[in-house]
């Protein structure tokens, strides 16, 4: 097991399992392959505004996918992923207000912000400058990688932490922390939450399945625009769409011309945009939630007839990812999972760039982690 | 130069109407406009005629009488910043009477019962009628614009001018004026305070800047041309200027904007532009450039931000944006040509040679006998 370091504020190397004052153990990826092992390190002791979660589970996102493989060219290695955490409240600070010991709790994409931005003060943490992501940032305070959820526990600011209503079962909810926030969010904020309206998703992943799933809780009908006839089926009669397009299919995208008042595009493979900006009634609105490596080709035309707006939208404020479970929970929505034992992690990494999985794979920690792996 | 009509027989433009008319017209996509006899229709019950006065030389025109979007129908009489004064009213018009000065810009007509008509939003139906170049339903003639002595248009499609701004000035606003203002109404980029960008400094550029500044706006013009920048602070108001291939300054400005205008058709990078804009903000391309634009999806996920296009802008819209104009005394920098030279003044406006809009003196130079 090779001893990676992180070089802390004073210059020496200290090994991740000295970094901080507690032990804990997870799945780390120490180089671009990408394949995870198991990697003991240490979490800093639960501060007063903090909180200390025993991980139940951890959902695998398509983001940690590209981290583990410096796809994104920014991973500092050792790299352990996960951001749809799930656990239990073990230790509440003494200044911790809104939670206590045995909550059931999530913490997603980010853990901490600068708190005083525009964007912090408005509840848009995840537009903040200085953000801290859950895996591969440094934290400000000592310098240190932050490690996400592929591990037995985590420290967290209670201002980035949410309740999972008891409703929901915490394996299927895990992946609404990064998934669910990332559609749920700009589906807010450009109203495309509205009963009555008409709401396209294109691709049928991770983020695109739970966006049908909001969007028919929302009371909206929801056409599905996928590459993959295949997926017909299962899109009517398992997660509910109304209609499914084929996007390769001419006739069937010119009858859904103008139609939908807005779309959330999924899919982060390369694709054509002007079909879909067309699928667009005036005034209609595309937001992308995928991240397309190669930049998008869009005529100017497609957007000024129409006046159509094309929008990013990148995961979601932690205020609005508390309404959205709260809504989740309401409404029983959760992710359709497969839960996997921690040894089976680089398998699934490979299903999942087959995009094999109906339609998250969720880790499950608490059982399957153990320190001596 | 001839026609079709309904019943299938090549009817020339002087005789499809009953009255006669005469403009310029240009027959072929060399663009060249020469003296075009033709007609217009009577007076129905709901139309005003009007005697035009003055007509503003937008850049559609240019596009559209050399044929570049592949769409125009010859002979062509462009033309929609008209500005005149009403000679005739049909027996159901309510809002107009002879005298009257009043304004026409890219509508004379449209379906009136889809979503985008029946919400004031005419510039999004999908059966609109262009003040020129389209076919008129009624009897599959083509519709002729504002470079001509007269039109005949439905009242719903009139816009009556302020008493205080003066025509010649003002007709630019028909087109260059609603196209700016529609798009910074709708997505709430004239609100005092917030910061405005504006791209390229022409006939459309220009107006969003003095628009910019009525509604109580930090703006700053963004362009290529480092010799606009005394114009732009000094004459138009401008509250700063970026030279858009001046890295430094362009870096400087990240995440500082509310908005963005961005009136360039030139093709040009909208990576850069967008990196201007702050969280959620939002750019509207209004220029139509010819090649299709190249966005990282990273600009736009990474700040959740939004890049929105805009044609034109509704009837209600246009009246209202003219009233605003009025109330703050806000008109276009205009060239005022007399009729011949319009084909000089479209070949300056190739080279983008006019503070910041030609405008044809019809009444007075426009005559049938050129």
């Amino acid at each position: 097991m090779a001893l990676e370091v992180t070089a802390p504020t004073n210059g020496k190397k200290v090994v991740p399992e000295e970094e901080h004052p507690r032990k804990a153990f997870g799945l780390a990826a120490h180089d671009s392959s990408g394949l995870l092992s198991h990697f003991p390190f240490s979490r800093r002791n639960n501060g007063d505004t903090d909180v200390t979660i025993r991980i139940l589970y951890c959902g695998i996102c398509h983001s940690d996918l590209h981290s583990i493989r410096n796809e994104w060219k920014n991973t500092i290695y050792p790299i352990v992923p996960g951001h749809e955490i799930v656990g239990e409240i073990t230790e509440v600070g003494s200044n911790v207000k809104n939670f206590k010991l045995g909550d059931k709790v999530g913490a997603g994409c980010l853990v901490e912000s600068c708190r005083s931005c525009p964007s912090c003060t408005t509840g848009f943490e995840n537009y903040c400058s200085g953000m801290i992501l859950t895996y591969n940032s440094v934290h400000p305070k000592d310098g240190t990688m932050t490690y996400g959820g592929y591990s037995d526990m985590i420290v967290v600011d209670q201002d980035f932490v949410v309740h999972i209503p008891e409703s929901l079962p915490l394996d299927k909810a895990a992946p609404l922390l990064c998934a669910g926030i990332t559609v749920y969010a700009p589906m807010k904020y450009h109203g495309l939450n509205a009963p009555g309206k008409h709401l396209g998703v294109v691709g049928l992943g991770g983020l695109g399945h739970v966006a049908v799933k909001f969007g028919k809780a929302f009371g909206m009908k929801v056409t599905v625009i996928s590459s993959s006839p295949s997926k017909e089926k299962e899109a009517i009669e398992r997660l509910g769409a109304d209609v499914f397009l084929v996007s390769s299919n001419a006739e069937q995208m010119k009858v859904a011309m103008s139609s939908m008042d807005g779309i959330i595009d999924t899919v982060s493979a390369t694709h054509s945009i002007q079909p879909l900006l067309a699928l667009l009634k005036p005034h209609g609105k595309m937001i992308l939630v995928g991240a397309p490596e190669k930049p998008l080709e869009v005529h100017s035309f497609a957007l000024i007839s129409g006046g159509k707006t094309l929008a990013g939208s990148p995961i979601g404020g932690i205020k609005d990812t508390q309404e959205m479970i709260n809504f989740a929970g309401k409404h029983n929505v959760t992710a359709d999972i497969e839960l996997i034992s921690a040894d089976y992690v680089n398998k699934a990494m490979e299903r999942l760039v087959k995009a094999d999985v109906k339609y998250r794979f969720v880790i499950d920690v608490a059982k399957t982690f153990k320190s001596n792996v | 130069m001839a026609t079709e009509m309904t019943n299938g027989k090549k009817v020339a433009p002087e005789a499809e109407h009953p009255r006669k008319a005469f403009g310029l017209a240009a027959h072929d996509n060399s663009g060249v406009l020469s003296p075009f006899a033709f007609s217009r229709r009577n007076n129905r019950d709901s139309d005003v005629t009007i005697k035009i006065l003055y007509c503003g030389i937008c850049h559609s025109d240019l596009h559209s009488i050399k044929n570049e979007w592949k769409n125009t129908i010859y002979p062509i009489v462009p033309g929609h910043e008209i500005v005149g004064e009403v000679a005739e009213v049909g027996s159901k018009v309510e809002k107009f009477k002879v005298g009257d000065k009043v304004g026409v810009g890219c509508l004379v007509g449209s379906c009136r019962s889809c979503a985008g008509c029946t919400t004031g939003f005419e510039n999004y139906c999908p059966l609109p009628i262009f003040t020129y170049n389209s076919k008129d339903p009624e009897d599959g003639t083509v519709t002729y614009g504002g470079y001509s002595d007269m039109i005949v248009v439905d009242q719903d499609f009139v816009i009556s001018m302020p008493e205080n701004l003066p025509l010649d000035k003002a007709a630019p606003l028909l087109c260059a004026g609603i196209t700016v203002y529609a798009p910074m109404k709708y997505h709430g980029l004239n609100t005092p305070g917030k910061h405005l960008g504006i791209v390229g400094l022409g006939g459309l550029g220009h107006v969003a800047v003095k628009f910019g500044k009525a509604f109580g706006m930090k703006v700053t013009v963004i362009s290529s041309s480092p010799s606009k920048e005394k114009e732009a602070i000094e004459r138009l108001g401008a509250d700063a200027f970026l030279v858009s291939s001046n890295p430094e300054q362009m870096k400087a400005a990240v995440f500082s904007m509310d908005g963005i205008i961005d009136t360039v058709s030139a093709s040009h990078p909208v990576a850069s532009l967008l990196a201007l804009l702050k969280p959620n903000g939002k750019m509207i391309m209004l220029g139509l450039p010819e090649k299709p634009m190249e966005i990282p999806a990273f600009s736009l996920v990474f700040g959740g931000k939004m890049l929105a296009g805009s044609c034109i802008g509704g009837l209600k819209d246009t009246q209202e944006m003219i009233d605003f104009a009025g109330k703050h005394n806000l008109t276009a920098d205009i060239e005022l040509i007399s009729a011949d030279y319009v084909n000089k003044a479209i070949e300056r406006l190739i080279k983008a040679d006019v503070r910041y809009r030609f405008v044809i003196d019809i009444a007075n130079t426009l005559k049938s006998n050129i």
